[in-house]
């Protein structure tokens, strides 16, 4: 394959266990009860449109998006709303959901149900992206920024390439692998919706060389399209941030507090370019996702795919069980997931995978004292000095925290990672960010 | 109900640590142990032990009985410490120098800085310069190098360094030629048959604990590689312009503390720059004032000098060289 594309600056090299890379998609049955959190993305929070009592039907328009960065919510059952309450969501923190009880599972009757694979595209850009905009989808990778939003370039900006993110460079999650696999002629059909909305003529689709099956899959699909380029990347975190990707693929760099489409680009995860297909093609809102359920200790680890509002203990059961020896449930991947409190939590749009760790992994090493070692430095992607924001951060001095560019933190976490010291850095880097963006905020209001 | 440990992202840890660099460097100057106490035998052993226990023994009593802190001499720092502090001294140094060397590494150029990472030089070079300006007699009588093999409690004789040969030589008015004949050769300097310090004596012995680290990323090439050409460079053109005068660079390279400094002492974490242009221009200081002390200097040696003086600079070289930024530079190459 020659020399594998990847991006420059730092990066580390997490042991990859991808345990759950040969098991196919296993639809869940529905819930019996589903939570459906109504923060479910970047930006405002969505506003019911239900009210208690009311009959709703699986793809149901039950939340409109609350502001322009925002998202409706859908349905993902069909039943009576029980309730409009603040429920326990992945953060931990009590916010306000809407809890469907199950009856049957009747859909909206728009949505195409057939396997029909649908290739041709018949609506404009307009057409496409109020689509996007109607079924709800957010960033799928996690980050859940309403898609549609990115489709539509602030005035004197035009991106020029869409780029697929099938880097799914975490650890241990495999959903996106398995839907490049099993998805792939869908993801193709919505990686040329996206360039159709954007209206670009390039598209690339980014995948680490630990998966050569979906690559030669991906390939072989698109052989016939000069417009679509399938990249293998050399294995290298934090490749799935999408500055880092568009650095490996396009050798272009986003300015710091930019977005990927200064340099032209909007990046697009393969769980979001499938959705995207659903959307367009088959009418489908984005009411259910892959997940994988994964652990050293899980006995099945598996990929699912779930309704939102899935009590995230369905899913460790379908996986046969939280395995006994469980110190910390993650919502995610290891680098960047959040740690949940509970398995009553649901599956939301951002939810990419559970990983389940044993007690001897879940705890932090004893910090000691910085030996300034300077690793931190070699492995931040974004050419930082993680060591020192966390010790301005730490004290106190923002200013020099906001000089030395801890906005541009990514949160990847590979600097406390890498630390031989085992000090919290991204702790530390994350209380900078958060004072230092209300500085920011203050001062403009000013 | 089930607990969960609840934390901040990441949730996984490289399995690097503290205690593994720091006994990793242990493991990368065992072959120089091995050199001094095959050439200095009995004497290289009752050093090193003096030194190590010594610092053990301080940092263990500062810790518990003046900060009253936590003890951590079990991370290998001090270890480290009594190691290069050893290295840096004749075999045949009273045993109540090599302690109070210790009391002052450890004491005064770490434990009174705040301890592991605050210190602003390297602890073993401090304690070898305050052991030189103090006992200047004691520091510069070097053992001869005799092979175990030739009796073990053999009587010591002492000698001149290379470098103390050639400036001594050069003082008296001699010519670089005339001296050769009495200098030992390049296979001598490689193996370690030559007087000097108990750790910097065998060339290949260094530059194998050198590989290690590198290897196990434990040291970065910067510092030793840009130590090194500079000497080479720097020298070179001196011994170009005069070789009657100066000597040539590869006497430079092999003689003196340089290899040990290079690779052991200026690579230390602690007190060296931590992105790459600083570490090039701390290199590159330290070849610098080496061979301006080695030339011009009052002392035949310059290698602890040059890295203190540059340590001191390491703060400011910090601010100064910053890593490249992603997305620093506002060209952006469209169409590439």
């Amino acid at each position: 394959m020659g020399v594998l594309k990847t991006f420059v600056l730092g990066g580390v090299h997490p042991e990859e266990n991808k345990l759950s890379s040969n098991v196919p998609i296993e639809a869940l049955p529905v819930p019996e009860q589903a939570i459906v959190p109504l923060g479910q993305n970047l930006g405002a929070p969505s506003k019911p449109v239900v009210s208690k009592g009311d009959k709703v039907k699986t793809g149901q328009l039950i939340a409109e998006a609350g502001g322009f960065i925002s998202a409706n919510i859908h349905s993902p059952v069909s039943g009576t709303v029980l309730k409009i309450d603040n429920v326990v969501d992945m953060t931990g923190f009590r916010r306000p959901g809407i809890v469907i009880k199950t009856e049957g599972d009747e859909w909206d009757e728009s949505i195409d149900r057939s396997d029909d694979l649908i290739t041709e595209v018949d609506y404009s850009a307009e057409e496409i992206i109020e689509k996007i905009k109607q079924a709800g989808i957010v960033g799928m990778g996690g980050a859940t920024f309403p898609t549609y939003v990115k489709l539509m370039p602030p005035p004197g900006k035009k991106a020029d390439h869409v780029i697929i993110n099938g880097v799914e460079c975490e650890p241990y999650l495999t959903s996106d692998h398995r839907l490049m696999l099993e998805k792939g002629q869908e993801i193709i059909i919505g990686t040329k919706i996206l360039m159709k909305a954007l209206k670009v003529a390039q598209a690339i689709i980014g995948i680490e060389s630990n998966k050569p099956d979906a690559i030669n899959h991906l390939t072989e699909l698109t052989k016939n399209e000069e417009n679509i380029k399938v990249v293998p990347l050399k294995v290298k975190y934090p490749q799935g941030g999408e500055k880092q990707l568009i650095k490996a693929v396009l050798n272009r760099e986003v300015p710091s507090g930019k977005l990927p489409i200064e340099v032209g680009c909007v990046v697009q995860n393969v769980g979001t370019t499938f959705a995207v297909y659903e959307a367009v093609q088959k009418n489908k809102p984005l009411f259910e996702r892959v997940v994988t359920v994964t652990g050293k200790s899980v006995k099945k680890p598996s990929n699912f795919l779930a309704r939102i509002g899935t009590p995230i203990s369905k899913l460790v059961d379908a996986a046969e069980g939280l395995p006994d020896d469980t110190g910390k449930i993650i919502g995610g991947g290891p680098m960047m997931g959040k740690a949940l409190p509970s398995l009553d939590v649901p599956v939301v749009k951002g939810a990419s995978g559970i990983l389940l760790m044993r007690e001897q992994e879940s705890h932090r090493k004893p910090e000691s004292p910085c030996i300034r070692c300077s690793k931190c430095t070699n492995v931040c992607p974004m050419g930082l000095e993680p060591f020192l924001l966390a010790k301005a951060s730490k004290i106190g001095k923002y200013d020099i925290a906001e000089n030395e560019k801890v906005m541009d933190c990514i949160e990847c976490g590979s600097c406390q990672y890498i630390c031989p010291a085992s000090i919290p850095l991204l702790d530390y880097l994350r209380l900078g960010k958060n004072k230092v963006g209300n500085i920011i905020r203050n001062r403009k209001k000013k | 109900m089930t607990m969960f440990t609840i934390a901040g992202s990441p949730h996984i840890h490289g399995d690097d640590s503290t205690k593994k660099i720091m006994y990793g460097v242990v493991i990368a100057m065992v072959p120089a142990m091995l050199v001094s106490i095959y050439y200095f035998d009995f004497n290289a052993i009752r050093v090193l032990l003096l030194a190590v226990i010594s610092s053990l023994f301080f940092e263990w009593l500062i810790q518990k009985y003046l900060i009253k802190g936590p003890v951590t001499i079990t991370d290998g720092s001090a270890l480290v410490t009594g190691i290069l502090l050893a290295f840096n001294v004749p075999t045949n140094l009273p045993g109540w120098m090599v302690i109070v060397g210790a009391l002052v590494a450890i004491g005064m150029a770490k434990m009174s800085f705040g301890g592991l990472g605050k210190n602003i030089f390297n602890p073993a070079l401090v304690a070898r310069v305050f052991l030189l300006i103090s006992f200047p007699v004691e520091m510069t009588s070097w053992p001869k190098p005799m092979p175990i093999t030739k009796g073990f409690f053999a009587d010591v004789i002492t000698g001149p360094t290379p470098l103390g040969l050639v400036k001594e030589g050069l003082r008296a008015g001699e010519s670089i030629s005339k001296l050769q004949s009495e200098l030992p050769g390049y296979v001598d300097y490689l193996i370690g048959q030559m007087g000097g310090s108990m750790g910097e004596v065998s060339a290949i012995a260094l530059i194998l604990g050198g590989i290690y680290m590198l290897w196990k990323k434990i040291i970065t090439w910067e510092i030793p590689v840009s130590i090194l050409v500079t000497v080479f460079v720097f020298s070179g053109i001196l011994w170009l312009v005069n070789p009657e005068k100066y000597i040539d660079p590869v006497f430079h390279l092999l003689t003196g503390g340089l290899l040990l400094g290079a690779l052991f002492m200026a690579t230390d974490m602690v007190t060296s720059p931590m992105t790459r242009g600083g570490q090039l221009l701390f290199g590159f200081g330290i070849g610098l004032l080496t061979i301006l002390i080695r030339i011009w200097g009052a002392y035949p040696e310059g290698v602890s000098f040059a890295i203190l003086l540059m340590n001191a600079a390491v703060p400011l070289i910090n601010r100064g060289f910053k890593p490249r930024r992603f997305g620093a530079k506002p060209g952006v190459q469209l169409g590439s």
